[in-house]
């Protein structure tokens, strides 16, 4: 239960009990909930994640997770494994490891600072696309949350892989905010209805950069933060179908938020044109009026001479 | 290996003991009897620092072969199904440990065994971390210090339900106050599979200035057999025997 985080100073190695290979440390680049990540160069010169942790069964199973997601041929899932052994500290001390990609970006709420409303829907459906194959090869992600992505060359990609879980099994790791238990919108069994839920908490926290809390009537506090946001005014019908049970699949939320981004839009730049267009054709009415005045004009002088 | 039953206590409270017997050993007894221990101090949300009294929270669940965790009232939720599920997890990798050595011979652990085989092992203690059947019996403190926190409890409680509940393994709980002026412990909810529907739980509470906790888990460890302990030995019948694998 005791968080312990390690502090292991730059050039710092750390060799495998077993394997015996040598991974020397380049910097710490976070703390999560069972383990410090650093970044490291292996024996191979390769920038890679090392993540030095306590709970060696715990660490274990996340090293399964990676190993299997490196196997779904095709789509990559996940950071790649590289490597698991066990590293003895000077006081002879066990402590379990594992290497994996080093995944470099952004946090999404700083990509987002400098993007444009729709990078929120964009964001979206690259994690459904995701989502989607992870589904159909038969887990839940589970503890979907912001902390969890980073945003890599435009694209989002999940860095932590310790809440992926079997189909049909339950949640066992979750952070309250992106919870539908939490939130009293349905149970906690691993269906990937319980991803979209987050994923739609995760656009409500686009659309309110503090977090809330549930307050004594949860959904009407859902409700209430989705209509107060107008970043969120697009999404607000797919959100509540979500939230509804209307949507059962990553594929159909997917398609329903492209729907709302491939919208036509009103852009400034088409709309100045309709006002130009406007303009040119109440000129030709004008112009249609003078000349049907004139010959009015024409005619009566005319009939009056007549 | 065919997943068997947990039984767990669940003790929550805010503060020291005062009365009684030294809950400790009574945690020891509990874990000879097969029941692990695990304890919550559940601080207040504007307390600052750790308060007197609540080292004794980790030596209870230490003796009583569990986990224990001190948590301010808002996070109490998401405490209280973790320190279960963990509890679980040590359980039952205690089991495969014992089953490691029986194989292997030497003192062999899980942790101990090279990263390959590791790997398949914990995959089975999670497997059965889903599918094993589990009994809980709440225990909570109900002592004047902690009345305002009840309605957290309560949720946590609801929400300790809906975790597991989600797992394919069968659940039972049930949740018991003290200190009661009679019989120490006072039955809140018995043995039930979901704590969905607890509503007027803990509304008829009569408290004294004292915390009683060695006799309030000694009490719930007959609750646990359901009837008297020493009435159950005295049938020369092991009420624990269906406990382990």
């Amino acid at each position: 239960m005791k968080k312990q985080v390690f502090d292991l100073s730059p050039g710092s190695r750390v060799t495998g009990k077993w394997s015996g290979r040598v991974y020397t440390i380049i910097k710490k680049v976070g703390a999560g909930a069972c383990g410090t990540v650093f970044l490291c160069r292996s024996h191979q010169g390769e920038t890679c994640a090392l993540k030095l942790g306590e709970d060696s069964s715990r660490m274990m199973l996340e090293v399964n997770m990676l190993k299997k997601f490196s196997k779904v041929q095709g789509v990559k899932l996940g950071p790649s494994f590289v490597d698991v052994d066990d590293w003895v500290d000077r006081s002879g001390r066990t402590h379990p490891f594992y290497v994996m990609e080093y995944v470099e970006g952004a946090s999404v709420a700083d990509f987002l600072k400098a993007k444009t409303k729709d990078w929120i829907g964009i964001l979206a459906v690259q994690l459904l696309s995701d989502l989607e194959n992870l589904h159909n090869a038969g887990y839940v992600f589970g503890d979907l949350k912001t902390d969890n992505l980073l945003v890599s060359g435009s694209k989002v990609r999940w860095i932590d892989v310790g809440g992926v879980t079997a189909i049909g099994r339950a949640i066992k790791e979750y952070t309250e905010f992106y919870d539908r238990g939490y939130w009293n919108m349905g149970s906690r069994k691993a269906e990937p209805t319980y991803d979209l839920f987050a994923v739609t908490m995760i656009m409500m926290e686009m659309g309110h950069p503090k977090r809330f809390d549930k307050g004594t009537h949860p959904q009407k506090t859902l409700e209430h933060r989705l209509v107060s946001s107008p970043i969120l005014k697009p999404y607000k019908r797919v959100i509540q179908q979500c939230w509804k049970g209307d949507i059962q699949s990553a594929a159909q939320m997917k398609d329903s938020l492209s729907g709302v981004l491939m919208k036509r839009k009103k852009t400034p730049a088409s709309s100045r044109q309709r006002r130009v267009q406007n303009k040119k054709t109440e000129n030709v009415e004008l112009a249609a009026l003078t000349v049907a005045s004139g010959l009015f004009f024409a005619v009566s002088i005319a009939s009056f001479f007549l | 290996m065919k997943p068997g039953r947990l039984k767990q206590i669940l003790l929550l409270t805010d503060g020291c003991s005062n009365h009684g017997e030294d809950p400790v050993v009574v945690a020891a007894l509990a874990r000879n009897q097969g029941i692990t221990v695990n304890v919550i101090g559940v601080l207040d949300d504007r307390q600052s620092g750790r308060p007197q009294g609540l080292e004794e929270v980790e030596s209870i669940a230490e003796a009583g072969g569990g986990v224990s965790q001190i948590v301010y009232q808002k996070s109490l939720s998401q405490t209280v199904q973790m320190v279960t599920r963990q509890a679980m997890t040590q359980t039952i990798q205690g089991v495969v440990n014992k089953e490691l050595q029986e194989i292997l011979g030497k003192k062999q652990t899980i942790e101990e065994l090279p990263p390959e085989q590791r790997g398949e092992v914990v995959e089975v203690v999670d497997e059965l971390g889903e599918s094993c059947d589990l009994e809980v019996l709440v225990l909570v403190d109900t002592s004047a210090s902690m009345h305002h926190k009840l309605p957290t409890v309560k949720d946590a409680l609801f929400d300790l339900s809906l975790s597991l509940n989600a797992r394919s393994g069968s659940n039972q709980f049930s949740v018991y106050a003290f200190p009661d002026p009679k019989k120490t412990i006072t039955k809140m909810v018995g043995w039930t599979p979901e704590l969905g529907e607890i509503h007027g739980i803990f509304s008829k509470l009569n408290s004294g200035g004292y915390t009683p906790t060695g006799p309030a888990l000694k009490e719930a460890l007959y609750a646990f057999a359901g009837k008297p302990l020493d009435e159950r030995l005295r049938n020369e019948e092991d009420p624990y025997e269906e406990t382990g694998f």
